[in-house]
């Protein structure tokens, strides 16, 4: 025997080996994961390597949410790495909120030994079949001479299309096998999936046709902007220029168009803007770029802007027609179509003179007036709003990313937190997952470690996954956490008031922890602040330090969330802050928008 | 049920459904490996929408490729969503509405048959009765003793309904039916 016939091959490695090969040729830097029996080989080689770090978190819905801020922060895709059973079945609640807000996230679980699929063994749990329906797609992979495959196909599907999560179940004895490497191939092996990404282009001239004969017209944007890259947000700003169309967007898309800029309306929907909602429900031609009609987002679905025409430009076919009927349906990638878009307008014989959308102008200019967030200040006591403006001020100009939790703080940085680029702000807004924010602050650092990075949470959410501080601590990455303590789950206690005659049924926080002291005992740094007068001072404190905070704001217990779009009711229909009276608050929903969530 | 119907589901579909709901037969062409039947049902029950018959197998081996015929009801609007959600999943090469697409091609309906296996058991003129009307509805003995036959019947779906009814009395024990297959009529292909 000669020495060369005892080397293996090169392509001859272990499913372990192959694993770590395939993320490292699909460009990852960065795995968030929690290690267990069944995934042990994996991280065997991970020990064994520096060119992947490993991000060991403290619960694996942690790893998850990491991942996504990672993702959406970078426009990168998002990896984590969980153990089989418990691993996987924790990992399902950020899978779901990945396929909901379409955030490209590979997610590898251990599993049992093939041999003992299906016998109840421990740890064991049928993982393809419990993420079958929160995923994009996923894999059991009990060949070792598939894996190189599937994990390169895995990254095509996360990331083409409408980006959503996918899950690849490795068995603990393929990890062990050993097998062939499969490079990444040219083309896509798999014909059935082939997204398209450029529009039909009769269909995009019908649209700017549509566009230039509006008097009333609105861009209402999305998501899906973010999603289709940097190049997408600048031709929507191009585009914006050059018809000077008013824009107004999802709580998904801020920061596609700068906040600054003059033809923003500010956010829509449920706690969107009044002239915002206004405009969706006069306008003469809708054009919706990459946002889904979500209920959120359209109020009573039969009163939706009942006198529009509407373009709807998706890469996804099953967003066209699920919730409203659109004139001109586009379907292809956002950034693909709004450069036809462009160029189409620039082509056009007679561009529409200003004078066209002059009297549109003027009633949004009058409906911006009405200052739909306004809120009462107060001397005593911070207000939420007052606490996110402070805090909008002293980090804006800065490089700063903000994620939050979900609740009323949500929708008052949504509200109060304004965004001049795509991919600085990471919310949960499909599912609405409380403890998004913590973990996914952490995933945004890691990728961004310079940066300044803010989780504007709730005192219920927070807790949630607060246990990641010990993550945040041992990577030193130095997130903010800005707690808005109203010592409420503030935004079911407004559903209360709005729906249940002020019944506050478990959703006051009796025992709050000490939050300070929460943050020593981890290691980081507690901070406490009550007092309007010291707000500005503690923040700029809590910015300085270089470690991980939880900056335990106080803020007015009772303040709720307004404007607002109760349930059942049409745009035109919203509640105002200064309408907001008790009495409206209690007779805002009839009984059948009662039954509505 | 349909979850676009019932308000109770999803936040503000409060709109009562007006159009009228419809049943149509898709066709789904689909990669034949394991768990692509569960992606697609799933789909049906996760979204709330209905199965009325579910017929699925492997059509090109070769090809590894599968065939699943779904009779499904509801309005235009939903059908067009099922379509749009099931080509959505990976595996899933290609949907067809057969009964959009024979309207299209000027037909009524496409062609649907189902096989159904019937039992019955039974002794003196009960045995000759069932072998004629079995005859009248073009059924094929295919297994039988002195006290039972069983019969193979195919056809549309109201045929093997009027069929089974009308065999009851005669000592029917057991019913095993396929679902349906369907294609359209004419030269083009899927």
């Amino acid at each position: 025997m000669t020495d060369d016939s005892n080397k293996m091959p090169d392509n001859q490695m272990t499913g372990a080996e192959i694993v770590l090969k395939a993320l490292k040729d699909n460009g990852v830097e960065h795995i968030f994961g929690y290690p267990g029996g069944a995934v042990l080989p994996i991280y065997d080689e991970i020990f064994q390597q520096d060119e992947i770090q490993h991000i060991l978190v403290r619960h694996e819905q942690g790893a998850g949410h990491a991942a996504e801020g990672y993702a959406r922060s970078t426009g990168k895709v998002g990896v984590m790495l969980v153990t089989s059973g418990p691993g996987a079945t924790n990992a399902v609640t950020p899978l779901q909120d990945a396929l909901m807000d379409s955030i490209p996230l590979v997610c590898l679980t251990g599993q049992v030994p093939t041999t003992l699929i299906g016998s109840d063994a421990f740890q064991e749990c049928d993982t393809v079949g419990i993420t079958r329906p929160c995923t994009k797609h996923n894999w059991l992979v009990k060949d070792v001479n598939e894996l190189a495959a599937v994990i390169h196909e895995a990254f095509r599907i996360a990331q083409t299309g409408r980006p959503g999560p996918v899950v690849v179940d490795i068995p603990k004895d393929v990890q062990f096998a050993t097998g062939t490497y499969t490079p990444k191939p040219e083309t896509a092996a798999n014909v059935s999936y082939q997204p398209k990404t450029q529009g039909d282009i009769n269909a995009i001239r019908a649209a700017v046709e549509l566009m230039a004969s509006a008097r009333r017209p609105i861009l209402y944007t999305g998501g899906g902007v973010i999603n289709s890259g940097p190049e997408a947000s600048k031709l929507l700003r191009e585009l914006v220029k050059l018809t000077d169309f008013p824009i107004t967007s999802t709580l998904m898309g801020l920061g596609a168009y700068p906040a600054s800029g003059e033809n923003w309306l500010g956010m829509l929907g449920m706690h969107g803007s009044y002239e915002a909602n206004m405009a969706m429900h006069d306008c003469d031609v809708m054009i919706c770029v990459g946002a889904r009609f979500d209920d959120r987002i359209t109020g009573r679905v039969n009163a939706f802007s009942p006198n529009s025409r509407k373009v709807h430009i998706d890469i996804d076919p099953s967003s066209i027609n699920k919730n409203v009927h659109v004139d001109i349906p586009i379907l292809g990638d956002v950034g693909a179509v709004l450069e036809d878009m462009v160029r189409l307008w620039r082509a056009l014989p007679n561009r529409p003179a200003k004078a066209q959308t002059e009297d549109w102008w003027t009633q949004i200019h009058r409906w911006r007036a009405r200052k739909s967030f306004s809120y009462k200040h107060s001397s005593d006591v911070i207000m939420p709003q007052y606490a996110l403006e402070r805090l909008y001020e002293l980090t804006r100009g800065r490089n700063t990313y903000i994620t939050t939790e979900v609740g009323q703080h949500q929708m008052w940085a949504a509200q109060f937190i304004h965004f001049e680029e795509p991919n600085r702000w990471m919310t949960s807004g499909g599912l609405g997952t409380m403890g998004y924010g913590f973990p996914a602050a952490l995933g945004v650092q890691v990728a961004h470690p310079d940066a300044l990075v803010i989780d504007v949470a709730g005192d219920a959410s927070i807790q949630m996954c607060i246990q990641e501080m010990s993550t945040a601590i041992q990577y030193n990455l130095p997130v903010k956490i800005f707690i808005l303590n109203n010592q409420y789950m503030g935004m079911v206690r407004q559903w209360q008031q709005l729906l249940h005659g002020n019944r506050l049924s478990n959703s006051y926080t009796e025992a709050m922890p000490d939050f300070v002291k929460l943050a020593e005992a981890y290691g980081g740094v507690g901070m406490y602040c009550d007092d309007p007068k010291e707000l500005d001072q503690k923040i700029e404190e809590m910015i300085a330090v270089k470690k991980p905070v939880i900056f335990d704001c106080r803020v007015a217990n009772l303040a709720n969330c307004f404007p607002m779009i109760p349930s059942g009711k049409a745009h035109n229909e919203m509640l105002l802050p200064d309408e907001a009276t008790d009495e409206a608050v209690a007779n805002a929903i009839d009984a059948k928008g009662r039954q509505l969530v | 049920m349909n979850a676009h119907q019932q308000p109770t589901g999803s936040a503000y579909f409060i709109a009562p459904e007006t159009a009228k709901a419809e049943s149509h037969t898709l066709s789904i062409l689909v990669n034949n490996e394991p768990g692509v039947l569960a992606r697609v049902i799933g789909l049906f029950s996760g979204r709330g929408y209905n199965i009325e018959s579910l017929t699925v197998s492997e059509t090109e081996h070769e090809a590894h490729l599968s065939r699943i015929t779904i009779v499904t009801r509801g309005t235009p609007t939903v059908l067009e969503q099922i379509k749009a959600q099931l080509e959505r999943i990976v595996p899933v090469h290609r949907v067809v509405d057969l009964t959009v697409r024979a309207r299209d091609l000027g037909q009524e309906r496409p062609i649907e048959r189902e096989v159904a296996l019937v039992k019955l058991v039974g002794q003196g003129e009960r045995r000759a009765e069932t072998l004629r009307l079995a005859d009248a509805f073009h059924a094929k003995v295919v297994d039988a003793t002195v006290e039972h036959f069983i019969l193979e019947i195919t056809g549309k779906s109201s045929k093997i309904d009027q069929f089974v009814a009308i065999m009851k009395p005669l000592g029917l024990i057991e019913v095993c039916r396929t679902g349906i297959a369907a294609m359209n009529r004419g030269p083009q292909g899927m």
